[in-house]
């Protein structure tokens, strides 16, 4: 039995949406270098729907794949769907992470809450 | 396959496959049985035993002590002489910042037990210095141990001075020589070394497998009770495949020494150089007193696990010192003990060569390692910063 399951393998040598949005409404970073792994993800959202979503990652296999999952998790959804997205559902979309692992999708779940609160705190300040 | 991990473990040589199916197959008796068949299987082991001895420079066969690998030949030593030294009412042990885990969790086990353990720096170079060892012992010193070289960093130790210095101070000298027996000419009664630790599947010999060397007068503290195998250091019967496989490996090793030191240098160097062009990266530790295979590098703005993962896919076995890989949140303890930074050591490359590897091979793992970087950058968040001097680069 390998490391890692096909799907995260999948997810972590074909990343999907990968990459910066410039003029994102909505930027979200967790991680330290500290302690190996850093998200970044980039929102644009139009009526309350994440239209696009990118992503960077440094980090593992499972960190890219987490993220990687995420975003695909997220695009096109309503945000009052998008808040509701947990490192749990992550996983198992991934057919699941090794014990020791599974704080990187804790880690995606939580760049995905740290972007909506970037959102709403720019809302707030127009 | 391209293999580039030989620290971790080697392909076992010809030789040793074959001594080792002799046993199995003719010499299968029990080496403590008194009939001739048991007999034959006792020569075999003596004939095993005086063949590291020589090799290592040992003044007798009975100098060796067949274990089941490196971590318990560490073991051993570092507890005998911890309790030898507790005997006379000294407990202070000197070692080093990047002993292997062998070495450092049976230290740590000792401290919690009543023993004082100072750990010396080894420097951005990854060599300890004689001096700051001699400066370091005390009244009630009872034992140095310092590793012959260092896994993950290569870097070779100064050790025929740690040892000289240990003899002038009378204190006992240990070595964890895992990484240097079998690639580096080792001479114990030179180097006034008093204990050694090595391990088979190191060097072409099998896993499960190692011996240590203990100077005649020092007294051993057994780890397994029973039988009186080994002169009633070690009970058990003796796994006499795997110590003839190991002797025919270590053999084979001595006799080609110097040509392998220099072809594997060479390739070690081609492979430094072609990865030192890659951008924002460091190799890890003294350029020259390391050892023939080791190639260890830090690479700025990627992690390491990622890193093999992808190597893994172009079919190149490496290992890394990333925290993902230790399976703690810090990165090895070795890159933090030379001065790297967390950021830094996250990204970290471990290449082991030897014999076997081709100029093609090393040229193909530079070039693997090489786009892998590249494209890691191309999504690292950390990059992108450093690049955009967001956050100032370190290498």
């Amino acid at each position: 039995m390998a490391l890692y399951s096909e799907k995260v393998m999948d997810h972590f040598l074909h990343p999907r949406n990968v990459g910066v949005i410039e003029d994102a409404d909505a930027v979200g970073e967790v991680g330290n270098a500290k302690c190996g792994d850093i998200m970044k993800m980039y929102l644009k959202i139009e009526n309350d729907i994440v239209k696009d979503v990118k992503f960077e990652t440094f980090g593992c296999g499972s960190a890219i794949a987490s993220s990687s999952m995420a975003t695909e998790m997220i695009k096109g959804k309503p945000l009052s769907e998008v808040e509701k997205l947990t490192n749990k559902a992550v996983t198992e979309a991934l057919d699941g992470l090794p014990a020791h692992k599974i704080h990187c999708s804790v880690l995606a779940e939580e760049a995905i809450k740290s972007a909506l609160e970037d959102y709403r705190s720019r809302r707030k300040d127009t | 396959m391209i293999y580039a991990d030989n620290a971790a473990t080697t392909r076992m040589s010809e030789a040793a496959v074959d001594a080792m199916a002799d046993c199995i197959r003719t010499a299968w008796g029990n080496p403590s049985s008194l009939y001739a068949f048991g007999q034959e299987a006792k020569e075999k082991l003596e004939e095993a035993r005086e063949t590291v001895a020589g090799i290592v420079g040992a003044a007798s066969p009975r100098e060796i002590l067949f274990t089941s690998g490196g971590s318990e030949a560490d073991n051993q030593a570092l507890i005998s002489a911890a309790l030898l030294g507790a005997k006379k009412g000294k407990k202070h042990i000197i070692s080093t910042a990047f002993e292997h885990h062998a070495v450092l969790h049976t230290l740590n086990k000792l401290q919690s037990e009543g023993w004082e353990v100072t750990l010396l720096d080894v420097h951005e170079n990854g060599i300890v210095l004689p001096e700051e060892v001699e400066a370091a012992i005390r009244e009630d010193t009872c034992l140095v141990s310092v590793m012959y070289a260092n896994n993950e960093i290569g870097t070779i130790q100064p050790i025929a001075q740690i040892g000289a210095v240990c003899r002038k101070h009378g204190v006992l000298f240990h070595t964890d020589a895992v990484q240097a027996v079998g690639h580096l000419p080792i001479n114990v009664q030179e180097e006034s070394i008093d204990l050694l630790s090595a391990s088979g599947h190191k060097f072409h010999g099998p896993k499960g497998v190692g011996f240590l060397y203990v100077r005649a007068g020092i007294r051993l503290t057994n780890l397994i009770e029973g039988g009186a195998q080994e002169q009633g250091r070690r009970a058990g019967t003796e796994n006499l495949p795997a110590v003839a496989g190991m002797a025919a490996a270590l053999k084979e090793r001595a006799a080609h020494m110097a040509e392998e030191q220099r072809k594997v240098a060479a390739l070690r160097d081609r492979v430094i150089d072609g990865l030192s062009r890659i951008p924002h990266s460091a190799l890890n530790g003294d350029r020259d007193r390391r050892l023939p295979g080791n190639v260890s590098f830090c690479f700025e703005g990627i992690e390491g696990e990622s890193l093999l993962l992808l190597l893994d896919q172009k079919g190149i076995c490496a290992s890394s010192g990333s925290a993902c890989t230790s399976g703690s949140l810090d990165p090895s303890h070795v890159l933090l003990a030379i001065g790297r930074v967390h950021d830094v050591a996250h990204g970290s490359l471990r290449l082991s060569l030897n014999e076997e590897n081709t100029p093609e091979e090393a040229d193909q793992m530079i070039q693997g390692v090489t786009e892998t970087v590249d494209y890691l950058r191309s999504f690292s968040p950390v990059w992108r910063d450093l690049q955009s001097g967001k956050s100032q680069f370190i290498l």
